[in-house]
């Protein structure tokens, strides 16, 4: 049998609540309700789902979606072996079978045609038919399925199907208050309040150039890197460019103002 | 006589100095002790030794009154060792027929040394001077000068001002363009010596140091919106035409002006001080709000201007740290004990000075008045509910406390007083009554002139100089426009002509395959095994399942990404009838144009057709025939049925724009194809070689934005000059009335 303990979040993860999501969380997993989480790359998406597995004490299983991904890597498949072929518990099936939360991490990358085996899981049925294997799953009464993805970066064709966005209660992220980011850097890296503030508002001004030459402002977890950094001894403006300025822009302009911005900001 | 002007311990200088002039004695008085502190015993007397001489040259007392006005001034800057250059220059031009010019060239000396400082830089604008002299200077026979310069005066008259613009390099340049272009035209050189043609700010602009503003506004509008989440349009203004008007940035409904350029200034560069200003403004915008004009007097609203400047940088130092120090080094610092009070007003340096003494806690400052307002400033702001109100409070109390006697004197001390960075405040100001300090207009404007407008305004290309190395700044004037059409239907006939070449042409076309290569999965026959799928499907085999026959993979050929622009010569010379054959190259042309448009529709390519000619560089014209947005239909072919040529072929500054088209286009590459008959001129341009050189110039310009132009030329002497515009990339069609059939197969070879 699967060994559920590997899955569990055993750790407390750092979560900061920017509003009641936690206790809308625990509302929709007390009716099994799936969960959709939207926001910019680095917001804490991923962060949250794994606080929320630990709070609730149950088995997280994430999958990292992509475009070669079909069903059966979802669903489980059946391989060679020496006396013919066995079969094989995909993460979704093996979810479903123990109890555990299944969270699909940016859903928008996989095709579409995938995404549809998880739609009977998710409504009054909560079965996950294996056709292949010809058996059909009553999902454990635990499983939750949760998914996320960004709505901003993706292209027109990576969008989610109306009949499987509709099958979900959302949560919108963004990048937190200035004040609550700062709180994050501190808490998350140890460095002081005041440091942390100079650089959520590097942040802020990064932005500001969203769609104007930035496709995504600088995130929350590019912030912590450059926390990370600056605890470890760095000097906070060559932190700031290593860390939040290098990696989002190539673009000379904007790095000069970004540049500039940090000088101004660190006298 | 009675000489009781001179002083009798200047007598003796009087005497050596031998001059009959009357008026020539106050100023003797008022300058000769200011020489005898400038000059060394030796140089003194060559001081009057020169003086004496200009004053008995024969051009009245102008030049010697001069002289002693500018050059004991001037030694002091520059060292009383360039006098004797500058004597030397001054008989130079008294010999010449240029004596005209020595009045301004005195009368400008000191304020030339003041922008140069040093001999060194003083000997070498002597230089130019002769030099530009000595070429401006006309003759008849090739012997004796024997005409002034028509612009040397002019120049001299303007000389301080550029150099406060240009380093002595710019200089040089900026006179090179001028003698060069406008040496047989005195009217044009004495309008371009007086800043007064277009060409002449255009060289001027381009020889300028400093950061410019058009260079970044790009990077100012991301700072605004980045930094202060108030984007808005950076319009420049220019300060170097007007030199007693100083404007300083403002901002409006409009948009925030600036200066068109900013030097480097105190260690920090123009790039910063940009910054500074508009976080200066920025900062107004956010936290000032208008208040009542009218009930303050001037110089209250001076110390609240003041005041409320220095809060919201006050704030915008708090919200970025790092603007301080930038602050700190464009602000001035004005000595404490600069004023002298029996003469003139202090208001503008006590201002100042509080301003510095906000700004810097560190500041030098005694006076209580200014230390007590600076404190009760810094109460306010810790306060954190500052306000324009509150600053108006302090203002007035400050102008009362501190007021002095003369403090409304006529002269008001300027020196350090200026904060260059800061705006002119006219937004804080609401005005209920019009007063009598503003002009008030009537709010009707004078009736707007309804002007037609024909076509596209022009585009402004520059133009390579070969012989100079460098470019005419925006030279050529393209006229952009439709071309007219004529009835489609002749092109239709001409295709219907050509039925046999187009069907040999289809199967070339068809052979054309497009490069980029695409996977497609899941084929039951193709030229690969798709692993994945054939692996999961012999473990459904082995299970039981039906398995998925179409394990193979293929490629498919996709995305031909080529851009085309096809630009004919439609100059005079196209009506002749070609060699050999009873159809003008014109109709040739056209009949070509034809198949090519047809065979490229039928790859699809992104293609677009102009023609060009032109009637000297103000005229430059650009015929549209098919764009790239533009279908294969009627209205082309009725453009190419109605072509028609006239006028000379100025290939360069056709190419240019044609490129700017071409550049706009999204594909990877980009074909420039020039269908001309002959080598590039045009009735203004005498030097057949530069047009060409200025064309292989466009040439290179395209190469750089990634076009590649490719000449299609049916001059059959072309050899001579066609290589040294298009290097290799070039075809010479001999027989023009094979033409229509060439002219596709080359395209079709080029794109292969």
């Amino acid at each position: 049998m699967t060994n559920i303990e590997q899955y569990k979040v055993t750790k407390q993860p750092f979560y900061q609540a920017q509003g009641d999501e936690v206790e809308l969380y625990e509302a929709a997993y007390k009716a099994r309700l799936p969960v959709m989480v939207k926001g910019p790359t680095g917001c804490g998406k991923s962060r949250f789902v794994e606080y929320m597995a630990w709070k609730l004490n149950k088995p997280l299983i994430t999958v990292a979606c992509n475009e070669d991904m079909t069903a059966s890597d979802l669903v489980g498949r059946y391989l060679l072996d020496a006396n013919g072929t066995r079969w094989l518990d995909g993460p979704l099936t093996t979810a479903a079978r123990i109890g555990a939360i299944c969270y699909l991490d940016e859903i928008v990358e996989a095709r579409q045609d995938t995404t549809v085996v998880i739609h009977p899981l998710t409504d009054h049925r909560r079965t996950l038919p294996l056709d292949k294997k010809g058996e059909l799953i009553e999902a454990h009464p635990d499983f939750q399925l949760v998914i996320s993805y960004n709505p901003g970066y993706q292209s027109l064709m990576k969008d989610l199907k109306q009949s499987t966005k509709q099958r979900f209660t959302g949560f919108d992220f963004d990048y937190p208050n200035a004040a609550t980011e700062a709180q994050i850097l501190s808490a998350e890296t140890g460095i002081e309040v005041e440091l942390a503030a100079k650089l959520v508002k590097i942040g802020a001004v990064a932005r500001n150039l969203k769609g104007h030459g930035l496709d995504e402002g600088i995130s929350t977890r590019l912030l912590v890197y450059a926390a990370t950094l600056i605890k470890g001894g760095v000097a906070p403006r060559a932190a700031c460019r290593m860390a939040l300025v290098r990696p989002i822009t190539d673009d000379a302009d904007i790095r000069d103002t970004l540049d500039h911005a940090i000088d101004a900001t660190f006298a | 006589m009675e000489t009781p002007i001179i002083p009798p311990e200047l007598e003796s200088y009087w005497q050596q100095l031998d001059c009959g002039f009357k008026q020539v004695q106050p100023i003797f008085a008022h300058t000769m002790p200011e020489a005898l502190a400038a000059f060394s015993p030796e140089g003194l007397q060559q001081y009057l030794d020169s003086a004496r001489f200009l004053g008995k040259m024969g051009h009245g007392a102008e030049p010697i009154m001069l002289f002693m006005a500018n050059m004991p001034a001037t030694a002091k800057i520059v060292g009383e060792e360039t006098v004797a250059p500058i004597m030397a220059c001054v008989k130079v031009m008294w010999k010449s027929p240029n004596g005209k010019a020595i009045p301004p060239f005195l009368q400008n000396l000191h304020a030339v040394a003041a922008s140069l400082q040093s001999a060194e830089q003083m000997r070498h604008y002597l230089d130019l001077v002769l030099d530009f002299m000595d070429r401006s200077t006309g003759s008849v026979h090739g012997i004796h000068k024997t005409f002034a310069s028509p612009g040397l005066p002019d120049f001299l008259a303007q000389a301080p001002l550029i150099l406060t613009m240009l380093s002595l390099e710019g200089l040089r340049n900026w006179i090179e363009y001028g003698v060069r272009y406008y040496n047989h035209h005195p009217e044009r050189q004495i309008e371009y010596f007086t800043l007064k043609s277009a060409d002449s700010r255009a060289v001027l602009q381009r020889e300028r140091h400093g950061t410019l503003l058009v260079n970044n506004e790009r990077k100012l509008d991301l700072y605004m919106r980045a930094l202060w989440q108030d984007p808005e349009l950076l319009i420049p203004y220019s300060l170097a035409f007007d030199k007693q008007d100083k404007a300083q940035p403002y901002f409006d409904a409009l948009g925030i002006r600036l200066p068109d350029v900013y030097d480097d200034a105190n260690g920090v560069t123009g790039m910063t001080r940009y910054r500074a200003a508009l976080a200066h403004i920025a900062a107004h915008r956010r936290w000032s709000r208008s208040i009542i004009a009218d009930n303050f007097s001037p110089f209250q609203r001076n110390a609240i201007e003041i005041l409320e400047d220095s809060r919201v940088e006050f704030l915008a130092m708090r919200e970025y740290p790092g603007l301080r120090a930038t602050f700190m080094a464009l602000h001035p610092v004005p000595a404490e004990d600069a004023v002298d009070y029996a003469h003139e007003s202090g208001i503008r340096h006590r201002l100042a000075m509080l301003s510095r003494a906000i700004l810097d806690p560190n500041h030098p400052y005694k006076n209580p008045h200014i230390i007590d307002c600076a404190r009760r400033f810094n109460l306010v702001m810790a306060a954190d509910d500052s306000s324009t109100a509150a600053m108006a409070d302090i203002g007035i109390s400050f102008i009362v406390k501190s007021r002095m006697q003369n403090d409304s004197a006529s002269k008001i001390h300027f020196t350090d007083t200026e904060v260059d960075y800061r705006d002119d405040n006219r937004h804080l100001w609401q005005f209920i009554e019009e007063g009598d300090e503003e002009e008030t207009y009537s709010d009707a404007p004078a009736e707007a002139k309804q002007e037609e407008i024909v076509g596209l305004p022009p585009r402004h290309y520059p133009e390579w100089d070969y012989s100079n190395s460098s470019y005419r700044p925006d030279w050529a004037s393209v006229y952009e426009r439709v071309h007219p059409s004529g009835n489609p239907a002749d092109i239709d006939a001409l295709l219907a002509k050509h039925a046999g070449l187009a069907k040999r042409l289809k199967k070339m076309l068809d052979l054309l395959k497009p490069q980029d290569k695409v996977r497609i999965r899941y084929q039951e026959e193709g030229s690969e095994l798709d692993l994945d799928v054939a692996i999961r499907s012999l473990i459904d085999y082995k299970s039981g399942a039906q398995p998925d026959p179409r394990i193979n993979m293929s490629h498919r050929n996709d995305g031909r990404n080529i851009a085309v622009m096809v630009l004919v010569d439609l100059s005079e010379s196209l009506n002749q009838k070609a060699a050999g054959c009873n159809q003008t190259i014109l109709e040739l042309s056209q009949e070509a144009l034809a198949i090519l448009s047809w065979a490229v529709a039928q790859l699809g390519d992104p293609f677009a057709i102009a023609g060009f000619h032109s009637n000297t560089r103000h005229d430059v014209r650009y015929l549209h025939i098919k764009g790239f947005s533009e279908e294969w239909d009627d209205a082309v072919k009725g453009r190419i049925a109605g072509m028609e040529a006239e006028y000379s072929t100025r290939m360069g500054a056709a190419m240019r724009h044609a490129g700017h088209y071409l550049g706009q286009q999204q594909a990877d590459k980009k074909l420039l194809l020039v269908l001309t008959d002959g080598e590039p001129a045009d009735i203004d341009s005498h030097d057949g070689k530069l047009l060409i050189q200025d064309a292989h110039m466009a040439v290179q310009e395209l190469d750089q934005q990634g076009i590649y132009s490719y000449c299609i030329n049916l001059d059959p002497k072309a050899d001579e000059y066609v290589a040294d515009i298009f290097g290799k990339h070039y075809t010479i069609v001999d027989k023009v009335e094979q033409l229509p059939e060439r002219l596709p197969e080359l395209f079709i070879s080029l794109t292969k």
